[in-house]
C-alpha cells in the first residue's frame, strides 16, 4: 500500500508498503530518515521516539498506515538549517551524554518533548520522563546532566528576552 | 494482508462485520508487538485511529463514559478526580511513550490478566460496563464482571468492537498497587486495586496477574462490607484494626489462584497480594475516615 504523510513539515510518500509494517521501518527504510533507531521492536527502550501530531511515541509500536495524512517529528527535524542544533541537542553535547549514541535520538525527542511543557523539570520530573528510554551505556547521570543544562539555558533564554 | 482504516464508527462496524478476524489496532502497544515478532498474523488490521468518539470522555449521571482509545496519559492528566484508580493504575503502564498511545480499550480486547486496567475497573464496582457494539445486532453493555472469561478471552463476539467503557464517578477514596522490577516498563507480578464505596455501602476489590483472569475477591469485598457495617464504621470512620485489615489480606489472597512463571513464584504472588490488600485497604480506610473527620 501507499501511506502519505508529513515527515518534518515536509510532505513524503512511501510504496509497496507491507500493511503490518511499523513508522520506524518507514521512516529508516523508505523515506531516509535513519535518525530514529531500530533497538528492542517493543517499546521497551524509547530509541524510536518520535513526535506523531505532536506527542512522542515509540515508533515501532505505529503501523505505517495509521500515519496516513498525519505529521511526524523525527530527531532530524529538531535541528534548524538556520539556527543549527537545537538546544537539547548542544546541552547532549556539552554535557558528554552521548556515548555509543544509540538511544541519543529517542532521548533527545523525549527530552525536547519535556521542555516544552515543563521548563524547568525537578530531577523527579526528568527521570520520570525519561523513564521508557534505555540507554545501555548507562550513561544516565550525564544524561540527566544534559537535561538540566538544556533547562537552565532555556530558562535563562526566556529571562533575557523578557 | 489488508489494512482497514474506517472513518466512522459504522464504517468500523461494518468493516469488523466483512473481516470478522481483523484485528483492531489503536494505540497499537500490543498489537505492533506481535506483527514486530511475528507472533500473530491477521488477515487484515483495522485501524481506528479515525473514529473521533473513541477517543472523547464525558460524565453524565454521575458516570464517566470513556471513550476505548482515550490514552492513558489523558486519564492521569483528565480523569484523575472521577476515576483516581483508573488514573492510579494508568500511571503505571509502560512509559510516557506508552501511555500516550495505549488506552482502556486495548487492555480489554487483550484481555491478558496482566493488563493495568483491568483491577482498577472490577474495584470501581460491579456497574461498570463496557459498551460493545456489532453492525447486525447494535450496542450492548456487558457487566465487567461478566466480561473476561478466560485467559486472554473475553465474552465478545467477532463482529463486535468496544466503543467504550461506563465507570461511576469514584465516591470514595480508590488505591492501585502493582508488584514489578522497576518502576517503569513494568508488565504487572501481581496488582490490586480497591475502592470504598461509601454511598451504597460496598467496597470493590480487583486481582490481576494471579488468575487466569483478572478477578473480584468476592468473599474479601463481602467480609469487609460486613464489618464496616455492623460496626457503623462508614458514619463513624473509626479505626479498623489491625485483625480486620489482616483478615481482609488473608482473603484477597485467598481469591487468587497464581501460577509460578518467569515474572514470579505462586507463591510470591499470594503473599505479595496479601500484603497490596492491607495496604490498600489502609490507605484508603486512612483518607476516608479524613474526610469523615473533617466533615464532622
Amino acid at each position: 500500500m501507499r501511506v502519505t504523510f508529513t515527515a518534518n513539515g515536509k510532505p513524503v510518500e512511501a510504496d509497496d508498503v507491507w500493511e503490518g509494517e511499523s513508522l520506524l521501518y518507514v521512516l529508516r527504510e523508505r523515506v531516509g530518515l535513519p535518525g530514529s533507531k531500530n533497538a528492542c521492536e517493543q517499546g521497551e527502550c524509547g530509541s524510536c521516539t518520535v513526535y506523531l501530531d505532536g506527542v512522542p511515541v515509540c515508533s515501532c509500536l505505529v503501523a505505517a498506515g495509521q500515519v496516513q495524512d498525519r505529521e511526524v517529528r523525527t530527531v532530524e527535524g529538531l535541528a534548524n538549517e538556520e539556527t543549527g542544533l537545537d538546544p537539547v541537542q548542544q546541552a547532549f553535547i556539552d554535557a558528554g551524554a552521548v556515548q555509543c549514541g544509540f538511544c541519543t535520538p529517542g532521548l533527545l525527542v523525549q527530552t525536547h518533548d519535556l521542555l516544552e511543557r515543563e521548563p524547568q523539570p525537578s530531577d523527579t520530573d526528568i527521570r520520570e520522563a525519561l523513564s521508557g528510554n534505555l540507554c545501555r551505556c548507562t550513561g544516565y547521570e550525564k544524561i540527566m546532566d544534559a537535561v538540566r543544562l538544556a533547562s537552565a539555558r532555556k530558562c535563562q533564554k526566556v529571562g533575557t528576552s523578557e | 494482508m489488508e489494512f482497514l482504516r474506517p472513518a466512522t464508527w459504522d464504517e468500523a462496524l461494518a468493516a469488523k462485520a466483512e473481516f470478522p478476524t481483523a484485528l483492531p489496532i489503536s494505540g497499537g502497544t500490543d498489537v505492533m508487538v506481535e506483527m514486530n515478532f511475528d507472533v500473530h498474523r491477521p488477515s487484515a488490521i483495522l485501524d481506528l485511529n479515525r473514529i473521533t468518539e473513541l477517543r472523547q470522555w464525558e460524565i453524565t449521571d454521575g458516570v464517566v463514559r470513556l471513550g476505548a482509545s482515550v490514552p492513558y496519559a489523558r486519564i492521569i492528566n483528565e480523569l484523575s478526580e472521577p476515576l483516581p484508580g483508573l488514573a492510579l493504575a494508568a500511571h503505571t503502564v509502560g512509559s510516557p511513550q506508552i501511555r500516550n498511545r495505549g488506552g482502556v480499550g486495548g487492555n480489554l480486547g487483550g484481555a491478558s490478566p496482566a493488563g493495568d486496567a483491568h483491577p482498577a475497573l472490577l474495584a470501581a464496582g460491579r456497574d461498570v460496563f463496557v459498551e460493545v457494539a456489532s453492525a447486525a445486532r447494535g450496542t450492548r453493555m456487558i457487566a465487567i464482571d461478566d466480561f473476561y472469561v478466560g485467559v486472554k478471552r473475553n465474552s465478545m463476539e467477532k463482529d463486535e468492537l468496544i466503543l467504550r467503557v461506563h465507570i461511576p464517578v469514584a465516591d470514595g477514596p480508590q488505591q492501585f498497587s502493582k508488584i514489578g522490577t522497576r518502576n517503569a516498563m513494568v508488565i504487572a507480578v501481581c496488582a490490586f486495586g480497591f475502592a470504598l464505596h461509601p454511598k451504597n455501602g460496598t467496597v470493590g476489590t480487583g486481582i490481576g496477574s494471579a488468575a487466569p483472569t483478572p478477578r473480584r475477591a468476592v468473599a474479601a469485598e463481602e467480609f469487609l462490607q460486613g464489618v464496616l457495617a455492623e460496626r457503623g464504621l462508614w458514619e463513624s470512620g473509626d479505626l479498623l484494626g489491625a485483625e480486620v485489615i489482616q483478615q481482609f489480606g488473608e482473603l484477597v489472597k485467598a481469591a487468587a489462584s497464581p501460577i509460578d512463571d518467569v515474572r514470579g513464584t505462586a507463591d510470591y504472588r499470594r503473599h505479595s497480594l496479601a500484603v497490596m490488600a492491607r495496604r490498600t485497604l489502609t490507605w484508603t480506610w486512612n483518607d476516608y475516615s479524613k474526610q469523615i473527620r473533617s466533615a464532622a
